[in-house]
């Protein structure tokens, strides 16, 4: 059984279905992908899997335990974190303000954790009494996973952590990004890039019009040639 | 209008009739004077919240420019008033247009560096200059014969030429006002409009050459000869031989009233009719359309804001008429009436009763309010008399309930709005094509 | 020495009243600029909310005089005080979980809320009204002045005289220290700093656990204290009437706008920019002005810019002014779209 296993989702906005019968897994420890066209439903299937979105069919289980129906703000404490694409850091808090309210459920000390994030993103130390608001962009998506890595999650949705930023920081980030998965955490991450985030994924979902076109391991998605050939451009 | 409206109108028309029957007719009929003004009110804010989506909490203001119009309309004018210090009120306002000229001038041809400080300077330049010729003429004309006049006057014109110049009074300030509120986000619009009522309120209170201020202007000409006169009249002194004395006076006054119901209802029916047809036009399409989605209507090449001060024109518009009726059915002007809870909050419960977007809505939800808001005042002090009723007659807490009965209206109204709010929020006479357009 | 006559003079008349007024607008603008930043919509009913939690006090004062409570010098008010701010926070909360609450869980227009906020302005202007009548309502108790003119004169020798009313200083004070206390809240305390994060990004802090419904009442407990003090040392200061809470929504709102929604800081400013500006364009400089030339130069004019009576017009003008020049307020607050 899957960490995470979101099997048959159907579901979207007024009537008009976005995903249908779509399935995603992701193994802890692991980095999940899912990549695809715009408009395929990329985001939609993030957002059903947090509950943002209500689904029509199909189920949602965390570590076994069916969670389809629980708002987002439950899933929190059940090790779910979320890194939404826009508007992800508290723009007129501190770096490290952003932080604490990462740890906003959290009773126990939060200090080792947040030493754990500086260490992960040592730049976020030197400016933890600026506002995040003024930081630049891929500083700001450090923060955004920093703040959701606060609640220490088991597993962590990143949706398109990469847009916007400079080629050098996408790397830079995706190896971080490796990095935290490598302490045990499951990673799901939908990603513009296709190419690059297959490269560090280790399983691959590629969707078209909301439905699983391609599921396999990165390397083997890469290695692919309709999958080389209509999504990666050639 | 569905059969479920047709029957809310039945029922309303009931009640007045009931009203005249059980209470009296001069009673009934004064209600369904004043509910006519309140649904003309309704109306125009209809057309501004229902048409456009634009939140207008200055109608006070509106209506009290069109009260003003009135009042300059009907009154004499005071010669020797006009002889102390005509002149000089009318140069500050020739300079103060010149100042608005000038500023408008520099805005355009003045580099872009310059501009703010340019118009700062001008602005300040035209204001002590205009006070150079304002202030010694307001003191001229107010030192004339204060107790009596102490103002200009009006132009002694038929007060019923108002009925139209408060409406065009009312949009000229509506679209000045719209130029600089208008595209705020609704409820800044709301607040931006509330203030600017209460500065047109001010200068009404405060601008003794003007409006007397709060020594009011009293005894504007009718429309309709007053009773006095009438009965002084020989034919009413023939026909009162004939019927007696009483008989015949309460049938003149009941027959003036009547003159003043048909002229206002003439009044309502032609701003509903237009209304109602401009409603059903492709422009009334367009404005709901912008309503809905301001942003996909701008996108397909709609000028929003322009579109915005239309409605917000023709609704003030609207409103100005309204106040223009108001003030000649009271006969008199006086500034201290106007309070935002009576002229603002209370014709917007109506709007929001009746249902906006739906013009039927909008004249029932006058009516209804109207007549509740009137009729509460005495069975408020009923009931709470019969409440007190084992209390002695100097029973503090009996006395303190009778005489506060009066202000449960307020609490009625917002158990009102905060009822229909939650539980019919498209009101009793839904707007029709809500989904299908 | 004329100089010091002359400021003594200004201090009087200018400095003294509108540091009171401003103070007292302070109060009033962070309640509304913490709805505005927490609910995201123009709380109409603050004025009525602020008079409430006065009347209450009131009415305790009253009670408390009846019993022959009294901590003089201080006015009785200031014991009462607990009594109008629960009372405030009561209305508040009841206010939320009968008529906002519904509305935000349906995540309704800021136009529904400011409409559902009329109709509960109607409905605690009523119940004002029939609870402690129309009337004007003295319930100053306390010593009058900290210092009268003539002491102040006797003292110091000028010929100009500052008083200084006790109710003034007690309003700063009582200001100050509440202002302290929210910002130490807001910037030190976890529920403090929830609200500024629900205020700043609300998905986001939904994101990370953070409870709407707590930083929601926690917002209208603030609110309600801060109203209800406001609108009692305002009451102190002047005098307590209820038609004047719907005028002083505009000078409130102002200041609101003008610091920035949803920034306290900026309030606070903007309350004190709103409240010298009334006072100074309404002032009639001439005696100042005289007091600093020779004795014979004073000038005809009074040196007025506007008459009294449109003190709240200033306030107006300043709001219309900030949202066509810098819509955002002083200090950025959320963008006002246009």
């Amino acid at each position: 059984m899957s960490y995470l296993a979101a099997t048959h989702m159907t579901c979207g906005y007024g009537g008009a279905n976005i995903i249908e019968d779509c399935s995603i897994t992701v193994e802890r420890g692991e980095v999940a992908v899912v990549v695809g066209p715009n408009g395929a439903g990329k985001s939609t299937a993030m957002k059903a899997i947090f509950g943002m979105l209500n689904l029509t069919e199909g189920s949602v289980l965390l570590d076994g335990q069916d969670i389809t129906h629980l708002p987002p703000q439950d899933r929190v404490p059940k090790g779910m974190a979320m890194v939404p694409q826009n508007r992800n850091v508290f723009v007129l808090m501190t770096v490290q303000e952003n932080l604490e309210m990462g740890a906003f459920i959290r009773e126990d000390n939060i200090a080792p954790t947040m030493e754990q994030v500086y260490e992960l993103f040592p730049v976020l130390y030197e400016k933890r009494y600026q506002l995040a608001g003024e930081l630049s962009g891929g500083q700001r998506q450090q923060v955004a996973v920093g703040r959701a890595l606060m609640t220490q999650p088991k597993l962590l949705m990143l949706d398109e952590p990469t847009a916007g930023v400079s080629p050098i920081v996408m790397d830079d980030l995706f190896d971080r990004i490796i990095e935290v998965a490598r302490t045990g955490i499951a990673i799901l991450m939908v990603e513009q890039n296709a190419r690059q985030a297959l490269e560090i994924a280790d399983q691959g979902f590629v969707l078209v019009q909301g439905q699983n076109r391609f599921t396999d391991t990165g390397e083997a998605l890469l290695a692919n040639a309709e999958v080389r050939r209509s999504f990666l451009g050639g | 209008m569905t059969s479920r409206g047709a029957l809310y109108f039945a029922i309303m028309a009931v009640v007045l009739i009931g009203t005249g029957i059980f209470q009296s007719w001069n009673v009934a009929f004064g209600i369904l004077m004043m509910c006519m003004i309140s649904a003309i009110m309704a109306l125009g804010v209809n057309i501004q919240w229902g048409y456009g989506g634009l939140l207008n909490f200055g109608v006070m203001g509106f209506t009290a420019l069109g009260g003003l119009t009135a009042m300059l309309v009907s009154y004499p004018p005071v010669p020797e008033a006009w002889a102390a210090g005509g002149s000089g009120i009318m140069l500050s306002l020739l300079l103060l247009l010149a100042t608005v000229a000038a500023v408008m001038v520099a805005r355009r041809k003045v580099p872009a560096q310059y501009k703010t400080l340019t118009t700062v300077v001008l602005i300040i330049a035209g204001f002590f200059l205009i006070r150079v010729f304002y202030l010694p003429a307001v003191d001229r004309i107010e030192a004339v014969n204060p107790g009596e006049t102490g103002f200009l006057g009006g132009l002694g014109l038929p007060i019923i030429i108002s009925w139209v110049l408060g409406g065009l009074v009312a949009a000229g300030a509506a679209w000045l006002i719209g130029k600089v509120a208008l595209g705020l986000r609704a409820d800044y619009l709301a607040i931006a409009t509330l203030g600017i009522a209460e500065i047109i309120i001010a200068i009404l209170k405060y601008e003794d050459w003007l409006t007397r201020g709060v020594k009011n202007v009293t005894g504007l000409p009718r429309p309709a000869p007053p009773q006095t006169e009438v009965m002084l009249a020989h034919w009413f002194v023939s026909i009162n031989d004939f019927f007696g004395m009483d008989e015949t006076r309460a049938a003149i006054a009941l027959a003036l009233k009547v003159i003043y119901v048909v002229l206002f209802l003439i009044v309502l029916v032609t701003i509903f009719w237009f209304s109602e047809r401009a409603l059903k036009s492709p422009w009334g399409r367009m404005m709901r359309a912008i309503r809905d989605n301001r942003d996909a209507a701008a996108a397909m090449g709609k000028n929003v804001t322009h579109r915005h001060l239309q409605v917000f024109v023709l609704g003030c518009a609207v409103v100005g008429v309204a106040g223009a009726m108001l003030t000649t059915l009271d006969g008199q002007l006086t500034p201290t009436t106007y309070i935002p809870l009576r002229y603002t909050f209370l014709i917007w419960v109506m709007v929001i009763l009746g249902g906006s977007g739906n013009n039927w809505g909008a004249v029932l939800g006058g009516f209804i309010i109207w007549f509740v808001w009137v009729q509460s005042e005495p069975f408020g002090h009923w009931f709470m008399a019969n409440v007190t009723m084992a209390m002695s007659e100097d029973n503090w807490l009996r006395n303190h309930l009778i005489s506060g009965a009066v202000y449960m209206r307020y609490v009625l109204m917002g158990l009102i709005l905060l009822t229909v709010l939650r539980f019919a929020p498209s009101g009793l006479i839904p707007e029709r094509s809500k989904h299908s357009s | 020495m004329d100089i010091l006559n002359a400021f003594a003079m200004f201090a009087n008349f200018v400095l003294i009243p509108a540091t009171a007024y401003g103070a007292q607008l302070a109060l009033g603008a962070l309640g509304v600029t913490l709805i505005f930043g927490i609910l995201r919509f123009a709380n109409f009913a603050h004025g009525e909310l602020m008079s409430f939690g006065a009347m209450a006090t009131i009415l305790a004062t009253w009670g408390l005089q009846g019993m022959g409570v009294s901590i003089h010098p201080l006015p009785t008010a200031l014991l009462a005080l607990p009594v109008g701010i629960l009372a405030a926070i009561t209305v508040a909360l009841l206010s939320d979980r009968f008529v906002y609450r519904f509305y935000r869980h349906n995540r309704a227009s800021p136009i529904t809320f400011a409409m559902a906020s009329i109709g509960l302005m109607f409905l605690l202007a009523g119940l004002i009204r029939f609870i402690i009548g129309p009337q004007h309502q003295h319930f100053a108790d306390g010593e009058r002045f900290l210092i009268s003119a003539f002491e102040f004169r006797e003292l110091t020798g000028l010929s100009q005289g500052i008083a200084i009313r006790q109710t003034q200083v007690i309003t700063f004070v009582v200001a100050l220290v509440v202002m302290a206390a929210l910002f130490w809240f807001l910037q030190k305390t976890k529920s403090g700093k929830a609200m500024r994060a629900y205020s700043d990004n609300e998905d986001l802090s939904l994101l990370s656990g953070i409870n709407p419904d707590r930083v929601v009442m926690i917002a209208w407990m603030i609110t309600a204290a801060l109203a209800a003090t406001a609108a009692t040392l305002y009451g102190l200061d002047k005098v307590y009437q209820p038609f004047i809470f719907l005028q002083m929504l505009l000078p409130i709102f102002a200041a609101t706008i003008l610091g920035g929604i949803g920034q306290p800081v900026g309030a606070i400013l903007g309350a004190f920019v709103v409240a010298y500006s009334e006072v100074m364009v309404t002032y009639a400089f001439r005696q100042v002005v005289g007091l600093l030339g020779p004795a014979d130069w004073v000038p005809d004019s009074m040196l007025q810019l506007m008459s009294t009576n449109y003190k709240f017009a200033v306030s107006f003008i300043i709001l219309v002014v900030v949202l066509l020049v810098r819509p955002t307020g002083i200090i950025r607050g959320k963008v006002i779209e246009r």
